[in-house]
């Protein structure tokens, strides 16, 4: 059983480890600079179905199988997933994962989601109540943009600060036993609100939030500064990620050297024309699922800490003027043998 | 010549929007609201008519214009029919516009789809 | 956390150190963008007063060829590309009316006919509609009191 350390994280004792991963990913992710670590790159955007929508269940529910296939396992062997996505009632994860018959935890973190899914279901597998439970995530650039901003084809110029949704899915098996990277330390969000109203600027407003959980992991856990390889926060995008490198300085804590963002990685933001990076439920979940347990398994990077951010805002919120409420998760995740 | 004045009135026209874009964070909408209202401001001050005098298409071709002339089908049916015309000379006036608009729109929905920006 | 920055200094702090636009290039390309596609409506104006067309009849027709443009670019997937270039210079034209009806109504094409396709079609031009035409209503009300009373 696990350990509280503080009012937000916990240590995991009993190491849960993540026995597979998988990720699919779009076309423009699949040209991005983390290309070659996903394990399927779709051209088409529709990916064979009839709406976008129904492309994204699709993405999700590949993924599992992949995730199933890789973890040698069958979905009657999962006790729990914890999916989401960012469509409206999280219909890409619950048509996706329609058939599977597995016991369902339909979660909503905006683009944290990833990290919410890999705490409860780490948390699940702690605690003895499952072997094996899943975590997964999807989001989709064309069904993000119908239902958070315009049509696509609607010809509008996108601010420089904005940050494009990643167009894929990414998943974990989590279960209680094996050799591959291991949970140690969740630390759960708050959610921070510092009053930014322009839904095109999430980068400003998830960088206070993704700083309050950063000081709360070193604060309660007494790790050292240089303790992880890399600290890597979900989607701040280029300047979410200045914001949240000063804020974290003026906190003192002192990681700036290691802090990297999930999404600023996932493309070429200059070539690629995504103004300040990657972002949706996908960006951290294939970063994480595709290039870091990679990283991981082959020892190249020994253990990182995995702060999935999310905006939590709705059109509607924004419209009627509310600012956005921001949230982060951390994962502390650590190849241990 | 008529060319030339059409892109320059035309051009500045836009560049107004594109300020306002830049400097407000309006979104596009808004911006549209605001120019089809403004036209219809200086449609009925009689300032409009005039530009469009001199800029021809430069001046009609704006959204600002599609708020001219529904001035200006308020202003000859009032004139004609007395303050009914008020309520119908908007849509009168525009209603090439107006019609042409949602059939087109309607046809060309039928026989396409969206696809993803650049994938690149 | 302990906060070192009220919310309005956090967000004034955060817009100042944000990536900006390029204002002057913006403004450059709205203004080429606009005033091509203008130009364009004025040589389709300028043939169809050569026929003999009498003026009110061009100008309508230019429109609804304009319109039909907007549409068709939009139809190919074509006009949101001229848009990401022009900015307001392809928003602000009629045909960019035409584009807000075509794009929404595509989208939504997969909800339906008649509550996708039918009423999706004026998410974004709806306002321009409502508020055009209440505009000129009002406008055609003053008039009346002003000037026709007497």
């Amino acid at each position: 059983m696990g350990t509280r350390l503080g009012k937000q994280t916990l240590r995991l004792d009993s190491h849960p480890v993540i026995q597979a991963w998988a990720s699919i990913a779009g076309a423009k992710e699949g040209n991005g600079p983390l290309g070659r670590y996903f394990d399927e790159v779709i051209q088409d955007e529709y990916f064979g179905e009839k709406s976008f929508e129904k492309a994204e269940s699709k993405l999700l529910r590949e993924t599992l199988a992949k995730i199933l296939m890789k973890g040698k396992v069958s979905a009657g062997d999962i006790q729990y997933i914890f999916a989401g996505d960012l469509l409206n009632q999280c219909i890409a994860a619950s048509y996706g994962i329609r058939e599977s018959e597995i016991p369902f935890f339909g979660l909503y973190g905006a683009c944290s989601t990833m990290g919410e899914a890999l705490i409860l279901g780490s948390l699940m597998v702690e605690g003895g109540f499952a072997e094996r439970t899943v975590c997964i995530t999807s989001s989709h650039f064309c069904s993000a943009e119908k239902q958070f901003r315009f049509p696509l084809e609607f010809g509008n110029q996108r601010p420089p600060m904005s940050q494009w949704t990643v167009t894929g899915s990414g998943g974990v098996l989590v279960g209680n036993t094996g050799d591959g990277p291991k949970i140690v330390h969740v630390t759960t969000g708050k959610i921070v609100d510092m009053g930014v109203t322009d839904a095109n600027d999430m980068g400003a407003a998830m960088a206070p939030a993704a700083c309050d959980t950063i000081t709360a992991h070193f604060t309660e856990t007494g790790l050292a500064y240089d303790y992880y390889d890399i600290v890597i926060t979900g989607d701040l995008g280029i300047h979410g990620k200045n914001i949240c490198k000063q804020l974290l300085e003026e906190n003192g804590i002192l990681i700036q050297g290691i802090l990297e963002d999930c999404g600023t990685m996932i493309y070429d933001t200059e070539a690629q024309k995504t103004y300040c990076g990657g972002s949706g439920c996908a960006c951290s979940a294939i970063v994480l699922a595709g290039y870091l347990l990679d990283k991981l398994s082959k020892k190249e990077l020994k253990r990182i800490l995995l702060v999935c951010t999310g905006a939590l805002h709705s059109p509607s919120s924004i419209q009627q003027g509310e600012s956005i409420p921001a949230i982060a998760h951390a994962v502390g995740i650590e190849m241990i043998s | 010549m008529e060319f030339i004045r059409a892109f320059i009135v035309g051009g500045l026209i836009c560049v107004i929007g594109q300020i306002l874009i830049d400097l407000t964070k309006l979104t596009p909408a808004r911006i549209m609201v605001i120019f089809v209202v403004a036209g219809v401001v200086l449609g009925i001050l009689g300032i409009y008519p005039a530009l469009v005098e001199w800029g021809g298409a430069g001046a009609t071709v704006p959204i600002i214009g599609f708020g001219n002339v529904l001035a200006k089908g308020v202003i000859e049916d009032v004139e004609k029919r007395g303050l009914l015309g008020a309520f119908s000379g908007g849509v009168r006036a525009g209603s090439v516009g107006i019609a042409a608009a949602v059939f087109f729109g309607y046809i060309m929905a039928l026989i396409s789809k969206p696809k993803a920006k650049n994938k690149n | 956390m302990e906060q070192k920055r009220t919310k309005k200094e956090y967000v004034e702090w955060t817009q100042k150190i944000a990536p900006k636009t390029h204002k002057f290039k913006n403004m450059i390309l709205a203004f080429i963008v606009g005033g091509i596609i203008c130009t364009i409506g004025q040589v389709i104006l300028s043939l169809l007063l050569k026929t003999g067309m009498i003026k009110e009849d061009a100008a309508s027709l230019t429109t609804l060829l304009m319109i039909f443009f907007g549409a068709f670019l939009t139809g190919i997937n074509v006009y949101d590309d001229i848009s990401r270039v022009g900015g307001a210079g392809a928003a602000i034209p009629v045909t960019g009316f035409a584009n807000s009806i075509v794009s929404p109504a595509m989208e939504y094409k997969k909800e339906g006919y008649v509550m996708g396709v039918g009423a999706k079609m004026f998410l974004i031009a709806g306002p321009v509609l409502v508020y055009g035409i209440v505009a000129s209503i009002i406008a055609g009300i003053l008039y009346y009191i002003f000037t026709m009373r007497a």
